[in-house]
């Protein structure tokens, strides 16, 4: 499950920002999570309430859904796609995958 | 805490050793390396958790701190010195990749057999639990390094690293790193190698390509193994490929029987280039 290891990464990233920061609580923490990236929303969620209530006093964790991306090496053609594997619907090449990969801490809201 | 030297390791934690050690963790790269400082990856984040909760009088209201930082940053920087260690010795790191039980150790097994008159081999071994792999890779002639992952599902880029301090392979070798059996979690952690090949065997679904999607569009190289069952299983080995291209245009894909060996010279004619590109980076 590496989602636990995405959450730890998350925290470990929250804190020390924070701390850089002279912050004395984390209210929120804003992760962008791209379709493609390989990385559930809902796994992200269950880890993030396991490791905060151990870990953590951070309140919330708010997840940026980022649409996949597809850019056609062939045509320049570009779209939304919801799969690793798409194809070019203007000339029928094998997409490149432009978006959609994101894994970032976007913010934080501190006190 | 380590019961053997007294660190804050946990005894249950990461474990990597060489055949026959019984000291359960490394010393690798000639210090004491069991406190990473910013590695994600750990049970433990080190204890950053002391500065809130101090409600400070008269303290500003909430806002908004910019970060931008991608979370998987510290195992990247640590995949990118480990890709600077092997350039600057000229070796070949390749990671290993598939389900459980697709052969992975069987085909190392028989490429050190097969190579180690030719060329330098050293292995290492990840999985959750045991030192078998380890002792079947040295019981066929290259020096090995076991990875306990412990609860862990993948490898890291700082295991990787620590298991090259106790490995030292040799300059102008092939790196072989046997990750866990797993084709989701492998797919995200880049370790600093050169190239991700991919097993699959024809005892899976032709179709795993696209269910497991992630893995095939990293890897560089797929190898259908355990062709010689081909008679004995429904496995259409053209859809299988052409699930795999959908997802990788530009996947190579060698099929070959680790135990039989057939097309095993292919796949050590993609080593032996891949090597030579290395050695001469």
């Amino acid at each position: 499950m590496h989602e636990m290891t995405i959450v730890a990464g998350v925290l470990e990233i929250a804190h020390r920002q924070a701390a850089g920061a002279g912050a004395t609580r984390i209210n929120r923490v804003v992760l962008e999570v791209g379709r493609l990236a390989g990385v559930e929303a809902d796994a992200l969620r269950f880890c993030f309430d396991v490791a905060r209530s151990g870990l953590s006093a951070i309140a919330e964790l708010e997840i940026r859904d980022v649409p996949g991306r597809g850019l056609c090496p062939a045509c320049g053609a570009s779209r939304d796609v919801d799969e690793l594997a798409a194809l070019c619907e203007a000339c029928g090449n094998v997409l490149d995958i432009s978006g959609g990969r994101e894994l970032r801490v976007l913010s934080l809201n501190v006190d | 805490m380590c019961d053997t030297c007294g660190c804050s390791q946990p005894a249950d934690d990461v474990t990597i050793r060489r055949p026959g050690e019984d000291h359960d963790h490394d010393h690798g790269h000639g210090d004491h390396h069991h406190h990473h400082h910013d590695h994600p990856h750990h049970d433990h984040p080190h204890g950053h958790h002391h500065h809130h909760h101090h409600d400070v009088p008269g303290a500003a209201g909430p806002r908004e701190i910019a970060v931008a930082e991608a979370v998987l940053a510290g195992n990247d920087r640590q995949a990118l010195l480990n890709r600077g260690w092997f350039a600057g010795r000229g070796v070949l790191a390749l990671n290993l990749v598939s389900s459980p039980g697709a052969g992975k150790t069987t085909l190392l097994e028989r490429t050190i057999a097969d190579l180690k008159g030719e060329l330098p081999l050293a292995v290492i071994e990840g999985d959750q639990r045991t030192m078998r792999d380890a002792e079947r890779i040295e019981a066929a002639g290259a020096p090995a390094v076991q990875v306990n992952t412990g609860k862990g599902c993948h490898l890291d880029a700082d295991m990787v690293w620590r298991a090259c301090g106790k490995l030292q392979p040799a300059t102008g070798s092939v790196l072989m790193i046997e990750n866990v059996g797993n084709l989701v979690c492998p797919a995200l952690f880049d370790l600093g190698e050169a190239a991700k090949v991919v097993i699959i065997s024809v005892t899976e679904g032709d179709d795993k390509p696209l269910k497991y999607p992630h893995m095939f569009a990293a890897a560089q190289l797929c190898l259908v193994n355990k062709l010689d069952l081909l008679p004995h299983v429904r496995f259409d080995v053209e859809a299988c490929e052409a699930a795999a291209r959908s997802v990788n245009p530009r996947l190579e894909i060698l099929r070959v029987s680790a135990t039989t060996g057939e097309g095993l010279e292919r796949w050590y004619d993609w080593v032996r280039a891949r090597r030579a590109a290395a050695a001469g980076a």
